[in-house]
């Protein structure tokens, strides 16, 4: 911005540049507050009040949205992430293997699942599977079934985060590891993996907060009472007590996650920045 | 050479009535692509001997000793190490390589591991030795390079000289009966050269069989048993450093030398480390 100013003839109107750079914040201002002016009077702040703060029915929601909803959230991120991470480990490897068919497979496998929507995984692990091997259960229930939706969803992107944070460590390394008598695999495990996983920590956590959020497709399993989840707890209940409420704590508890996570991931990052220096 | 190491496999050289080369090279060629690298190399070391490789960037130097723990695949020829064949197709080369020590320009420390556990892993994963008696190798050799008071410390902490002796003593603490040097000082600065070929002095005069690439025209006239002179990916000639050095054949050599000995030409040679002052 500054460099289009500076580019102009500031003598032809007789405006400094930092009184137009002042002119131009307090517009930005104006508009802002129209905004608000504008939100602030035309919503019906008497019916917003009623549909979706309403403090009894928000405390009927305790302990069970935490015990039970938040829980669950939480167990199914998880399961999800720790399979994804695994997947994503082998499918990284393949990825770099020197064998070409396992390069093949983790490539179309990284194109595939990085292309479709997440939903149409879920609804392909709770209809596809059960529909294409009959009498095959996938292991722990529902449980089982939103960590394999997730965990499939999330090893494309940990494969390609994890391959850049390999290919990211000097060839010296592997060459110092190998001329020590060490064999690629062992190289790799005790050598360039961990250093490889320091540098992808940020990224994994931003992983993790993207699957808390996709937990909520659990939706699409059908679950049971004591099986739901955040969004799907909020929706019930919205809809059992004709009320908005419950949405609107199912989100507050999404934020009280996700909010100290994204904090979390910001300092890594920087102290990431800062070990590189 | 001494107890710091313990590779079962040096028995059967040691064992031997009339040693052969400890290291031997037989026709060895290298190309990368087009790049016909290194154009029909032999070469013998005898054990306990020092050989100095010298000879203009992109003569093949680097490659000639990658080739020698395979760290390169030979696309011709044989190499021979304590009298195994490392080209043979069968040859283990994990087991051969841990009979064979390489220091790198760029120490290649491993980062994320404290000094002591950068000696003490290599010893653990590859030899299998407990933690103990691995940690007691590390120790030992660290004393060795002047370092006991560094075991804790992590590489980013340490100056270049210091990182380069605890590349030197991680290769020891495997027991190799043969080093491998590459250009070990040309990443340091100035004044920590000196501490790292003190070690490699040492090194020599413990008997240790090694072969140096290098720009220390003074360390191979004086440590050096022989110095071999390399140009565009031939040895254009061998000798005793006072030969080699002192009184060379070749027009080769005698023009490489006079920009290596002469310190204003040779800061313009690229990557050229800093030049021995005598005449
Ligand atoms: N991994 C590689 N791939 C392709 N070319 C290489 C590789 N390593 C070395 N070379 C080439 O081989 C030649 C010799 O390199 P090198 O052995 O490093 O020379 P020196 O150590 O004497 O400076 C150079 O032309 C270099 O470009
Ligand atoms: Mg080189």
């Amino acid at each position: 911005m500054s460099g289009v100013e500076a580019g102009r003839t500031p003598v032809k109107t007789g405006m400094t540049r930092r009184r137009k750079r002042a002119l131009s914040r307090g517009a930005q201002y104006l508009v802002f507050v129209g905004v608000l002016v504008f939100i602030g009077l035309s919503a019906d702040w008497g019916r917003l009040r009623n549909q979706f703060a309403q403090t009894d029915l928000a405390q009927r929601l305790f302990p069970d949205i935490i015990t039970i909803a938040l829980r669950n959230t939480v167990l199914y991120t998880l399961s999800g992430f720790l399979l994804g991470l695994v997947l994503g480990l082998l499918i990284a490897l393949m990825r770099l293997s020197s064998v070409g068919p396992y390069r093949w497979v983790a490539g179309i496998y990284i194109e595939v699942f990085r292309g479709l929507p997440a939903l149409l995984i879920f609804i392909f692990v709770g209809v596809a599977v059960p529909l294409a091997f009959p009498g095959t259960e996938i292991p722990g229930g529902t449980y089982g079934k939103v960590a394999l939706a997730l965990g499939l969803v999330s090893a494309a992107y940990m494969a390609e985060t994890i391959r850049a944070g390999i290919q990211a460590i000097p060839k010296g390394q592997m060459e110092a590891a190998r001329s020590l008598g060490f064999s690629h695999t062992r190289a790799m495990v005790s050598i360039i993996i961990p250093q490889a996983f320091r540098v992808v920590i940020p990224p994994l956590t931003n992983e993790l907060v993207l699957l808390f959020k996709d937990s909520s497709l659990v939706l699409f399993l059908g679950v049971t009472l004591e099986e739901r989840e955040l969004t799907k707890f909020g929706r019930d209940l919205a809809s059992e007590t004709a009320n908005s409420t419950p949405i609107l704590v199912a989100g507050l508890c999404y934020l009280l996650v996700t909010v100290p996570l994204g904090f979390v991931v910001r300092k890594l990052e920087a102290r990431a920045a800062e070990a590189t220096r | 050479m001494s107890e710091h190491g313990g590779s079962g496999l040096r028995k059967e050289t040691t064992a031997d009535p009339a040693p052969g080369p400890e290291i031997l090279v037989e026709q060895l060629h290298k190309s990368f692509g087009d790049n016909h690298v290194l154009r029909g190399i032999d070469l013998e070391i005898r054990q306990g001997e020092v050989v100095c490789v010298i000879g203009p960037s992109g003569s093949g130097k680097s490659t000639l000793l990658r080739c020698v723990n395979l760290l390169e695949q030979p696309s011709g020829g044989r190499v021979f190490v304590g009298g195994s064949e490392l080209t043979h197709p069968d040859v283990d080369i994990d087991a051969v390589r841990r009979r064979i020590g390489m220091v790198f320009q760029q120490f290649n420390l491993f980062p994320h591991l404290s000094v002591t556990e950068n000696l003490a892993l290599p010893q653990r994963r590859v030899l299998g030795r407990d933690k103990a008696a691995a940690g007691r190798v590390a120790a030992e050799n660290l004393e060795r390079v002047g370092l006991a008071d560094k075991a804790k410390a992590f590489p980013a902490s340490l100056s270049g000289g210091q990182q380069q002796r605890v590349a030197i003593a991680r290769a020891l603490a495997m027991g190799p009966e043969v080093m491998l040097f590459d250009e070990p000082t040309s990443a340091l600065d100035p004044e920590l050269v000196g501490d790292v070929l003190a070690v490699m002095r040492m090194l020599a005069d413990e008997g240790m069989t090694m072969m140096v690439v290098t720009h220390e025209m003074s360390f191979a006239r004086e440590v050096a048993d022989r110095v071999v002179f390399m140009d565009d990916g031939v040895i254009v000639e061998e000798g005793p450093p006072a030969e080699v050095i002192g009184n060379p054949r070749h027009e080769r050599t005698r023009h490489f030398l006079a920009r290596v000995l002469d310190p204003a030409a040779a800061q313009v040679e690229e990557g050229m480390p800093p030049v021995d002052k005598r005449p």
